[in-house]
């Protein structure tokens, strides 16, 4: 049997230091495994939020080697046998102890986010959407709320100030999935211009790059959103179009095809778990 | 010290945010009842989530030929005429329009050529009826009714478990628990409770289900006097990851098979086609040609035995590894690669794509998968009225896993989704009408806070040295692995019993440090309590039931007995003991009984036997 050594992050709102843990370890093994171990064994106390264990809930995120990511999908064997392996809580919220942060910025932000409306059935009583059509919106639906792409964006992650008046990939996320959805009928351009803060963000694509999901959250939901807010909101036709018929018709520019789409940004390999 | 504890009320608490728990408090607050939805987790963080295969429902998107009727059929029959007939009537009459109403909240199904909802196969139904997103359907579902919760006015309460329900005389009037990120205590004063808190998979080693499945909901009700039945009724998916260790009992959706993907033992013989049963022979293929030819023409062939119902799949998959035909994990092959091209499997099973390459280093559109039983389900649990899902306490409801009786010995794959909308919606529609009968809220019973207190806070306070959670979690999940598992022995059984005494003692002495803070030794010392109920409950239930039928098998009664298929075992708490009884289960009317089949008359139509009673302690 093997043995694995992991430095932990223990602590709360009062303040916490990192604390070594050896624990032995089984084969396959993840990062969560191990600190199921250390619960187990050496710290019964060892907060730490997990559900599913198969990257499907999002539940235990945390910045293994400073890294935003979900331990139950990082296998121990990528790391070097006896490489160090820091475990911390995500840094852009406040810790309530340990590796579990409180994370209710996400849940009032998503109460800001007029619902979904359906648009009118057709007249045989169904609702038709194509494959074609919806399958731009699901790549958005994959999202689990794991919140690794708001912990890593920067505009809030160094400035607690900008979270009033920001909302963060998640939420773009979001939006743009309503946005383009075939089938929705609210209007939400005002909002997303003058509320969300879309505008703060610079297309780093450092959200993309963590996303478990490997949502493409820059090229394929904050870019044609920026776009659509230039064409209805600066463009003097639209606009004025927009005042006499209210909102435009449904569709957005056409999503970015996988590979480089700006040229000033760098396109991320997605992290291997 | 005096405990301050924290106080609500509401018309109607719901308990357990996963698809039931949601659809309830949506449906309650719709009515008018000011709500409250307290859960475990995080919001949309419910084992819902892990569902992976589709939502069952008549849609007839796919096969004009299917209808409820159908649906019902396959349910019942699926679940060893044990089901509640009304209960699988309603669902299959109603989750049609519950599945429309996601796709009314913005849920994005998989389309057909012409813009329908697209349907998949899955085991045990007879015609392509799970309307599906890839294999994440439960997380679409799930984010769905969260997303459209958001905007109701329902107060979520996360990350709170609850503990006990008080009561004045037979009646709910609230219910106490603890926050569990500062340990602060907390009351609910309230005029209808729903349940909705799943099962207790967690007291098995080799499971699916998260560590929030510890049975809280069931053990709980007992307490409060509920009745519950079929507590012996556990569904061990047949396909769960075998390999590596740390992953073993994730789930592997059924949808691999209800898209082509057949089982295979270690002598590459597709083994299915030795276990079909009697009971479902005329309705499935006896060669491989038949079966790979229904996938397309369902009009003039019979379904692959790869979709038998799960009960008789787990019990083939154990029969071929003891047999010494398993994989080299203790599993066996599960091959889709050499029958569907890469780039399909990829588009309709992403997740499981990603969940091999990610976990077990294994390319699932290039190898097969090693796959063994899990325990996945509890189709027991709380009697509930198929109606209004009443519990036999006053002011108590129940919807979803905790609620028993619609899918009977065994669930069939895809009714669970449809089960948690249609009886999520009902509950929420009893509570909201049970409360506003109620002028006002009751005084909570004084003496059964002080009482849930002392329970919540006793870890803290026994004496230094004391047992340690973790390990007698540990114990506990080898005895019901070892004992009470796929195969049943009342040597076994006996044996569970005794050990569950024994843990039961020792939890009674668990100590925990640390402070109460977001401390999971001392959550998992009280989830412990309800897991030992649930358990207990279970090996009772599967002693008494001295046959096999669905989820439940005895090697010393292997027979399906006649008598036992009109029976429901009902396990109650009378002075403190659990008291089992068994009584009739009522029989369908002539038309619904007329859709079962000409083999199902003699099962479904023994005389109800008189209710005999007899105490075990």
């Amino acid at each position: 049997m093997t043995e694995a050594t992991l430095r932990v992050w223990r602590g709360d709102r009062d303040g916490g230091a990192f604390e070594d843990y050896t624990v032995p370890t089984d084969e396959g093994m993840v990062v969560l495994d191990v600190i199921h171990k250390v619960q187990e064994l050496r710290a019964p106390d060892l907060a730490v939020r997990w559900n599913c264990k198969a990257g499907k809930c999002g539940s235990c995120s945390a910045e293994i080697n400073g890294a935003p990511r979900l331990m139950c999908m990082t296998r121990m064997n990528t790391f070097d046998p006896g490489e160090p392996i820091t475990v911390s809580p995500i840094k852009a919220f406040p810790v309530i102890k340990d590796l579990v942060s409180d994370v209710s910025f996400n849940y009032e932000k998503a109460k800001t986010i007029p619902a979904f409306a359906a648009r009118p059935k057709e007249a045989d009583g169904t609702r038709r959407m194509y494959q074609e059509e919806v399958e731009r919106v699901q790549e958005f639906h994959k999202c689990i709320e794991c919140f690794l792409c708001q912990d890593v964006c920067h505009v809030i992650r160094d400035h607690d100030e900008n979270k009033m008046a920001f909302s963060g990939p998640r939420y773009f996320v979001r939006l743009a999935a309503l946005e383009m959805h075939p089938l929705d009928a609210n209007d939400r351009m005002e909002l997303i211009r003058a509320k969300q803060g879309l505008g703060f963000c610079n297309i780093t694509k450092c959200c993309t790059e963590v996303c478990p999901e490997h949502i493409k959250i820059t090229d394929n939901a904050i870019i044609p959103l920026k776009e659509r807010i230039v064409t209805e909101f600066y463009d003097p036709l639209a606009w004025a179009k927009r005042r006499v018929f209210g909102r435009s018709g449904r569709g957005l520019p056409p999503a970015a095809a996988p590979g480089p789409s700006s040229p000033h940004s760098r396109e991320p390999e997605p992290p291997s778990a | 010290m005096t405990e301050t504890i924290d106080r609500h009320e509401y018309d109607v608490v719901v308990i357990g945010a996963g698809g039931a728990g949601i659809r309830a408090a949506i449906e309650a607050s719709a009515q008018g009842a000011r709500t409250a939805l307290v859960c475990k987790s995080l919001f949309g963080k419910a084992h819902t989530v892990m569902a992976e295969g589709g939502i069952a429902a008549a849609l007839r998107n796919v096969w004009k030929e299917d209808s409820w009727e159908v649906h019902f059929r396959d349910t019942m029959r699926g679940g060893k005429l044990l089901s509640n007939w009304r209960m699988a009537q309603l669902h299959a009459q109603e989750a049609p329009d519950r599945v429309l109403e996601l796709e009314e909240w913005g849920a994005l199904f998989d389309r057909t050529e012409d813009g329908l909802i697209l349907q998949r196969d899955f085991g045990g139904h007879r015609y392509a009826r799970l309307a599906h997103v890839g294999d994440r359907t439960g997380l679409e579902m799930i984010r769905t009714l969260q997303n459209h919760a958001v905007h109701k006015g329902i107060d979520v309460h996360m990350e709170c478990t609850i503990r006990r329900l008080l009561t004045d005389g037979d009646a709910v009037t609230g219910c106490t628990g603890y926050w569990r990120g500062t340990g602060q205590l907390v009351a609910f004063g309230a005029k209808a409770i729903v349940l909705a808190t799943g099962g207790f998979g967690k007291a098995w080693k080799i499971t699916s289900n998260s560590w929030e499945y510890t049975g809280d909901g069931i053990a709980m009700a007992l307490d409060a006097g509920a009745d519950l039945i079929d507590m012996e009724m556990t569904q061990f998916h047949p396909t769960g990851m075998v390999w590596p260790p740390s992953v073993r009992g994730i789930l592997v959706t059924e949808g691999v098979r209800g898209d082509g993907g057949t089982l295979v033992n270690s002598l590459g013989r597709r083994f299915m086609f030795d276990y079909i049963p009697d009971f479902f022979r005329k309705d499935t293929a006896p060669t491989e040609d038949e079966a790979d030819r229904w996938y397309t023409d369902k009009a003039n062939n019979r379904r692959t035995p790869d979709l038998l119902p799960r009960d008789e799949v787990a019990r083939a998959i154990n029969a071929e590894v003891k047999a010494g035909r398993g994989s080299p994990h203790g599993g066996v092959f599960l091959d889709i690669a050499s029958r569907r091209d890469a780039d399909y499997i990829r588009r309709r099973l992403p997740s499981m794509y990603h969940q091999f390459k990610e976990l077990a280093d294994v390319d699932i559109t290039a190898s097969a998968m090693e796959v063994g039983p899990t325990l996945h389900y509890l189709m027991g649990g709380v009697r509930v009225e198929a109606d209004t899902a009443a519990t036999t306490v006053p002011g108590l409801f129940a919807a979803g896993e905790v609620a028993a009786g619609m899918h009977g010995a065994n669930r069939l794959g895809g009714n669970s989704l449809s089960d948690l909308l249609v009886f999520g919606r009902r509950a929420g529609l009893g509570a909201a009408a049970h409360a506003a009968t109620q002028r006002s809220w009751r005084r909570p019973d004084e003496a059964q806070v002080a009482l849930s207190t002392r329970e919540i806070l006793a870890p803290f306070e026994r004496p230094e040295v004391g047992e340690d959670p973790y390990q007698l979690h540990g114990l506990l999940q080898r005895t019901m692995q070892a004992n009470a598992g796929i195969i049943r022995t009342e040597d076994e059984l006996t044996r569970v019993l005794a050990d569950i005494g024994k843990l039961r003692a020792r939890a009674l002495k668990v100590r925990v440090s640390g402070g109460r803070t977001y401390n999971p030794a001392w959550h998992l010392a009280l989830d412990l309590l309800s897991m030992l109920t649930c358990a207990e409950a279970t090996a009772l239930a599967a002693l008494r039931r001295t046959e096999s039928r669905g989820g439940h098998t005895r090697s010393d009664f292997p027979a399906t007995d006649l008598a036992w298929g009109s029976k429901n075992v009902v396990t109650r708490r009378r002075d403190g003991v659990l008291v089992l009884t068994d009584e009739p289960i009522p029989a369908p009317p002539d038309d619904l009984h007329r859709l079962l089949g000409d083999d199902a008359p003699e099962q479904a139509r023994v005389e109800p036997e008189l209710v005999i009673e007899a105490a075990r302690s």
